[in-house]
This record gives C-alpha cells, sequence and structure tokens, in this order.
C-alpha cells in the first residue's frame, strides 16, 4: 500500500524545471560544432588540447623509458628523435600555447569582464578550426611520416640535412600560430571594449591583465614565427639557401627569428599561469591580493623584456661577445617583474585564513616550482654558466620547471577552480588534493634528477649515455611514471563529477569575482543583465571585517 | 511591411527603418551600432600591427643580407622590371585613392556612389595583379626565377659578378618572388573582399549610422598599398640601373 501512494505522490510531484544553461540552450553536434558562444568554444578547446596533452605525455613516456638503461636498448635512435620531436612540437605548439588562453581564458574572460560574448565570436570560431586543422596535420606528418629535428627546426639541419616530413610539420605549426594569434587579436579587443560599466583597467582581474599581455606577446610573436618557418618551407621546395651557409644563407638568422618567438612564446606559457595564481591565492586566502597595481604592471613589464631577451637562446651559436653581454643583462631584468609577482602572492598568503582546497594546492605548488625554475633561470642568463650547461639537461630541467612546475600545474589549479562554474558540478576532494600531491612530487622526483644530470655533463637529446648517469636517469624516470598517475587521475574524477558531482550553486569558492555572480553553468548571455561594478576586485578583507562586526 | 506603413508620416517611416537597421546590423554581444564599429576597426588596426610583423620578419632578413651582399644584391635589383614597378605604384595609390572616395560616399549613406568606387578599386586591384603577372613572365623569360629558371654563368659573363657571388644574386631572387608573391596574395584576398562588400553596397546595406565594413576594408586595403610602397625601393631601386641610361 505504501508503495502506491508514494507512487502516486511522485507522478503528481511537478517536474522539476531545469535552468536553462549554455550546455542545454541548443542541442546536436552542429550546435556545437557551429556555435559562436564563447563557454562552447572553450570546452571544444578544451576537449581537444587534452587529447593533444596526452598524446605529448605519451610520447615522452616512451622515451623516457628508453632512457632507463644506458644503452637505450628500448626503441631506434631514430624512433627516440622521432618521439622527442613529437613531444616538443605537440607540447609547445598545440598544448602549452593554446591551454589557458584559448581552453580557459575563452570560457572565463568575458564572464570576468563582464560581456556577453567575445567581441568577435566567429573569428572565435575560425581560430578553434584553425587549431583542429593545424593538429591533425601536424599529427599525421609526425606520426605517418615523422621528424628528428627538435622542436626548434633548427637550419640548416631542417632545410637540408632532415629527410622527413618537416614541410607538412611547419605548415600545421603555422596554422596553428594563426589560431593563437586570431585568439590574441579577440582578447584585445574585448578587454578594450566589452568591459561592464564601472570595470575600469584597475579593477580587473589580474588573469584578464594577464591574458592582455599574452594576447599582445601573440600579436607580436607568431607573425615572425610564420615568416621564419614560411622561409625554411621555401628553402626546402625550392633548394635556394636562405639560412644554408654553403649559397650564402645564414643559420643565425633563423635563429634569431626562430627565438623572437619563441623566447616570447615562454611568457606567453608561464604569463596566464601567473594570472590564475593570482585569482587563487587572495581566494583561499581570504585576503586582498596584496600589491595589485604592481601585479599587473609587472605582466606587461614580462611582456615587453619578452621580445629584449631572445638572443640568450644563442649564446655559443656565435652572436658577438658584447652582444651576449647585452642580451644576459637584459634577461636578468625578467627576474625583477617575476619577483615582484611572486613577492606579493607570498605578502597575500602572509597572516591569510588559507584553506587547502584543490585549486590552493596547484597554486602553492606553482609558487614553489616557478621559483625553482625562475632562480635556475638566472644561471642560465649567466654567460659562463650557460656556456657551461648549454645544451645539457639542465636546461631541459629549467624550463620543465618553468613549463610544466609552472604552466601545468597554475592550468591544473586554473581548471580545478573553474570546474564548478564550467560544468556546474564538484568534483572529488580527496582525490583531487591527491592528485596535487602526486603531480607536485612526481615533478620534483622527474626534474631535480636532471639539474644533476645536466651539471654533470649529460647533453639533452642522447639515445644513449655513458653508464655512471644512470642512477639519476632512473630516478627521472621513476618519477615521470609517478607524474603520470598524477595526471590520469584527474581524467577519471573530473569525468565522473559530470554524472555524480554535487551541485556546485553559482559561488563554491565564495570568490568576489564577477564570474561566480551569475549561475554554474551560466546561461547562454552570461549574464541575466550586464552587471555594475562599484568595487576594486579581490574585496576578501571586507568580508573578513563584516565577520568580525 | 503592412499596409498601415501609408499612414506613417514621413519621420516616423524614417524612425522605423532606423530601428529595423540597427536589428540588422547589431551583432548580439554590443550595446548599440557604434560600440559595433570601434571594436571593428581595433580588430582590424590590431590585425595590421600582427602584418607589420609578418612583413617586417622579411624585411629585416632582406636587410640583413642586403648589407652582406651589396654588390649581388643591387645587380640582381637592377634587373628588375622597375617600369612596372613603379607604374604598379601608381595604380595602387589610386585605388587608395578611391576606395577613401568609398568610404567617404558610405558615410552619406549612397550606396550607388560607394559601389561604384569599390567597383573601381577592385578594378585597380585587378589591373596591378595584370601588370604583375606580365612582370612575372618577363622575369620567366629572362632567367630570373632562383632554382629552377636561372643562368648562372650569364652572370659571370654579362654582369662580371664572381662565380661564388652568383648564389647571392639567386638569394635576393628568392626575396624578391617570396615577398611579391605573398603582398599579391594580400592583393587578391583584398579584391575578393571589395567585391563582396560592393554587393552590400549595391543592395543598399550602409547608411550613415552603419559603414563599419567599408572603413575597415579601406585600413586593410590602405595597409596593403603601404607595403608595396616598401617593397618598391627595397627591391626595385637598388643600384644605379646604368644600363638604362639614368
Amino acid at each position: 500500500m505504501s508503495t502506491e501512494i508514494l507512487e502516486s505522490q511522485i507522478a503528481e510531484a511537478p517536474a522539476v524545471v531545469q535552468p536553462e544553461t549554455y550546455l542545454n540552450f541548443t542541442s546536436g553536434i552542429l550546435s556545437w560544432l557551429l556555435t559562436k558562444d564563447h563557454k562552447r568554444i572553450g570546452i571544444l578547446y578544451l576537449v581537444s588540447v587534452t587529447v593533444m596533452f596526452f598524446i605529448g605525455g605519451f610520447a615522452i613516456s616512451v622515451a623516457r623509458l628508453n632512457l632507463m638503461t644506458p644503452e637505450g636498448s628500448l626503441i631506434p635512435a631514430d624512433t627516440y628523435n622521432r618521439l622527442f620531436t613529437l613531444h616538443g612540437v605537440i607540447m609547445v605548439f598545440f598544448f602549452l600555447v593554446p591551454v589557458v588562453p584559448a581552453a580557459l581564458g575563452n570560457f572565463v574572460l568575458p564572464l570576468m569582464i563582464g560581456a556577453k560574448d567575445l567581441a568577435l565570436p566567429r573569428i572565435n570560431l575560425l581560430s578553434w578550426y584553425l587549431y583542429i586543422i593545424g593538429a591533425c596535420w601536424t599529427l599525421y606528418a609526425m606520426i605517418a611520416g615523422g621528424i628528428d629535428t627538435g622542436w626548434t627546426f633548427y637550419t640548416p639541419y631542417s632545410s637540408q640535412a632532415s629527410h622527413y616530413d618537416i614541410v607538412p610539420t611547419m605548415i600545421g605549426v603555422v596554422i596553428a600560430g594563426f589560431s593563437s594569434l586570431f585568439t590574441g587579436l579577440n582578447f584585445v579587443v574585448t578587454v578594450h571594449w566589452m568591459r561592464a560599466p564601472g570595470l575600469t583597467w584597475f579593477r580587473l582581474p589580474i588573469f584578464v591583465w594577464t591574458l592582455y599581455a599574452t594576447s599582445i606577446i601573440f600579436l607580436l610573436a607568431v607573425p615572425v614565427l610564420a615568416m621564419a618557418l614560411i622561409l625554411v618551407v621555401v628553402e626546402r621546395v625550392t633548394h635556394i639557401g636562405i639560412f644554408d651557409p654553403a649559397l650564402g644563407g645564414d643559420p643565425l638568422l633563423f635563429q634569431h627569428l626562430f627565438w623572437f618567438y619563441s623566447h616570447p612564446a615562454v611568457y606567453i606559457m608561464i604569463l596566464p599561469g601567473m594570472g590564475i595564481v593570482s585569482e587563487i591565492i587572495p581566494c583561499f586566502a581570504r585576503k586582498k591580493l596584496y600589491g595589485y597595481t604592481f601585479v599587473a604592471y609587472s605582466s606587461m613589464g614580462i611582456a615587453a623584456l619578452a621580445f629584449l631577451v631572445w638572443a640568450h637562446h644563442m649564446f655559443v651559436a656565435g652572436i658577438s661577445v658584447y652582444a651576449a653581454l647585452v642580451f644576459s643583462s637584459l634577461s636578468f631584468l625578467v627576474a625583477v617583474p617575476s619577483a615582484i609577482k611572486v613577492f606579493n602572492w607570498t605578502a597575500t598568503l602572509y597572516k591569510g585564513s588559507i584553506s587547502f582546497a584543490t585549486p590552493m594546492l596547484f597554486a602553492l605548488g606553482f609558487v614553489a616550482l616557478f621559483t625553482i625554475g625562475g632562480l635556475t633561470g638566472l644561471f642560465l642568463a649567466t654567460l659562463g654558466m650557460d656556456i657551461h650547461v648549454h645544451d645539457t639537461y639542465f636546461v631541459i630541467a629549467h624550463f620543465h620547471f618553468i613549463m610544466v612546475g609552472g604552466m601545468v600545474m597554475a592550468y591544473m589549479g586554473g581548471l580545478h577552480y573553474w570546474w564548478p562554474k564550467m560544468t556546474g558540478r564538484m568534483y572529488s576532494q580527496w582525490w583531487s588534493r591527491m592528485s596535487a600531491l602526486i603531480i607536485f612530487f612526481g615533478f620534483f622526483l622527474t626534474f631535480l634528477p636532471q639539474f644533476v644530470l645536466g651539471y654533470n655533463g649529460m647533453p639533452r637529446r642522447y639515445h644513449s649515455y655513458p653508464p655512471e648517469f644512470q642512477v639519476w636517469n632512473v630516478l627521472s624516470t621513476a618519477g615521470a611514471s609517478i607524474l603520470a598517475v598524477g595526471y590520469v587521475l584527474p581524467l577519471g574524477y573530473l569525468l565522473l563529477s559530470l554524472r555524480y558531482g554535487k551541485r556546485a550553486g553559482p559561488n563554491p569558492w565564495r570568490a568576489t569575482g564577477l564570474e561566480w555572480q551569475t549561475p554554474s553553468p551560466p546561461p547562454k548571455d552570461n549574464f541575466e543583465e550586464t552587471p555594475i561594478v562599484v568595487r576594486d576586485p579581490y574585496q576578501y578583507h571586507l568580508e573578513k571585517a563584516q565577520n568580525e562586526l | 511591411m503592412s499596409s498601415d506603413d501609408t499612414l506613417l508620416k514621413a519621420d516616423e517611416r524614417h524612425m522605423l527603418d532606423h530601428s529595423i537597421l540597427v536589428r540588422h546590423r547589431l551583432e548580439e554581444q554590443y550595446e548599440n551600432l557604434e560600440h559595433q564599429y570601434h571594436a571593428a576597426t581595433t580588430a582590424m588596426w590590431v590585425f595590421l600591427a600582427t602584418e607589420v610583423m609578418f612583413f617586417g620578419a622579411i624585411f629585416l632578413a632582406l636587410a640583413v643580407y642586403h648589407h652582406m651582399y651589396t654588390d649581388a644584391f643591387e645587380k640582381g635589383s637592377e634587373k628588375l622590371e622597375w617600369i612596372i614597378g613603379g607604374t604598379n605604384t601608381i595604380v595602387l595609390l589610386l585605388s587608395s585613392f578611391t576606395i577613401v572616395l568609398a568610404v567617404h560616399y558610405s558615410k552619406l549613406g549612397a550606396n550607388k556612389q560607394t559601389a561604384w568606387f569599390l567597383a573601381t578599386t577592385a578594378a585597380l586591384g585587378l589591373l596591378f595583379l595584370v601588370f604583375k603577372g606580365i612582370e612575372y613572365y618577363l622575369d620567366y623569360k629572362e632567367f630570373l626565377i632562383p632554382g629552377w629558371r636561372f643562368n648562372p654563368q650569364e652572370w659571370v659573363d654579362k654582369e662580371h659578378l664572381s662565380p661564388d657571388q652568383v648564389p647571392h644574386v639567386q638569394l635576393f631572387l628568392v626575396f624578391y618572388w617570396v615577398m611579391t608573391l605573398i603582398h599579391a596574395l594580400h592583393v587578391t584576398l583584398g579584391i575578393v573582399a571589395v567585391l563582396i562588400v560592393m554587393t552590400l553596397a549595391f543592395r543598399r546595406h550602409f547608411s550613415p549610422v552603419y559603414y563599419t565594413p567599408v572603413e575597415v576594408l579601406a585600413l586593410y586595403w590602405h595597409f596593403v598599398d603601404i607595403v608595396w610602397i616598401f617593397l618598391l625601393p627595397m627591391l626595385y631601386l637598388q643600384g644605379t640601373h646604368t644600363h638604362i641610361g639614368f
């Protein structure tokens, strides 16, 4: 009897009205593939860069396993060369560069400035398609044909000696470059013209500042890389030396043009990471961001300095000692705005009421690893020291501390921070904290030994090595396995959260940003009505003062 | 439109037209047409900044090699058809003038004049490409295609270059071909865009409150023009051109 009553009650209960969100206002595969909504495009990017991340990660796992033994008996040298090139090209051009601006930035930037959408939604969709075309093309070329030049494509090896699919790979990279360029263009216009009323420049969240600085780097650097790669393609196709010294060309010119892009590209990778951390730390320390204007200006400072230091990659390549001196000194200058940020984060943490939620764990990991990466960067900016460790594992360890320890940590932090906003669901706190810790320790075990290896003289990109280096290599490979576990875990609990996660509500972290003032997931037009901004960002201290009253 | 329209007074009809216009021309993410105009022009200016960097890289490379191999580069430059290059400069300057007139008339809402000046611009762009094509054909006949149709011995015999300087002439010609081809590609895309906007003008698309596409297009067109203004001296006008009696 009782069950009958229950059933009738259920039947009579009013249907739960699903609120209209950007996820369900239309449906079907075409509504995604032809969408102009920045949130959906952000999700499309998120899925595609994740795929690229695991492909690039898999490639290097095999290469890293190969380095367990001095002879490198797992795979032939040729395969090894192709694997680390695949890893480098995929990770740099198809993961690190687009991941935060194009995936997270696309999603949250308009929300953070109270806009309905990016300024140029069609261009936004176009840039995703360019990314996909570039990625598929490059992947096909690199897997079917393969290339072994390393991700730097140094001439004359890439223009003359190497016999693989260099031309298609480069074309793929150029296409993907235009995708980033259009994203940057879109962000600049959006930040200039789409801000909500009252949102002045110095009320912008730091993440928006860093995306703006990153966009400027995109706009000024990507075209130079495109032209450099086009010239290599012309050289390979016509066999006329633009960079080949035998025919009057100059390989150094390629390096200048290449690093004029690729050094700023490092800041493309790290600046948005710094932005994410500047969002997370005030939120989970419940304190105002210390020295807001300094953090904002230092982002622009890093972007400006990015263009003045490229030749520190060429100290041993044959530039004059005076040029080297100048570029060495300029490189030290980058430490100033970087240190400003680290000090300001530390000062924000000081006397904060810190909660160690997952995004905060990633952010703290970022600060630690970025600091180590940054300080070892000073070693490399020092002329004499650079000559000793040039092209060794020291360099590898240094830039992985910045790009993986820094950027990927920050990206994971950002993903965990905005995941409830994107999906409306919470994920498992226990598993996500575990994953943050596993990634942190796995990372240390992978890359600390490489500093030792490099300092003792093990060169990068070698398939085999003298036996005395084995201990450190085994440690590093062990670390890489732990790191792999740390990266696969989120795939599990984040996907599970979509189905089983608790409802997040509009503002699970009690954060102050505009993006938290709209439902999660946000409706199609982001806000019911355009918000009016009356306060500076990060006013967490006001809430504290209120509680004390 | 219903028959009620006839009952409306002239200025009311004007307001109705205006609201229809705003509804059709305004993208949903913008507040009003002026807002949209500012965003669109900013976007084009920023895009042109990237183009400056794109061409800047190859201009830099050209300048470096010109400094290294001045003699060979000047000998190569003297072989180019400077008369066609100069004529093409005039053609492009004229086209810049006509597109300015198109912008002017679009701001007045004079769609017919706008369309015709855009048509003239496209025609001049096409004329540029035709001249460029003739020039490429002459280059082909004169063995000026590096790596494919090039006669090293002739440069030693007639131009008195040493054999190790001849590759530098080829290097110059690579720059000539790459730069002019990329520029011609820009002109071609420009012509397509001009034709599209021209059709809009013929369909009476523009008005004093909405002329953004014409303005943005003109910015692009001027840029392509300016690049050519730089290409002319850097490629065609090096050296003394003694063989034509200067």
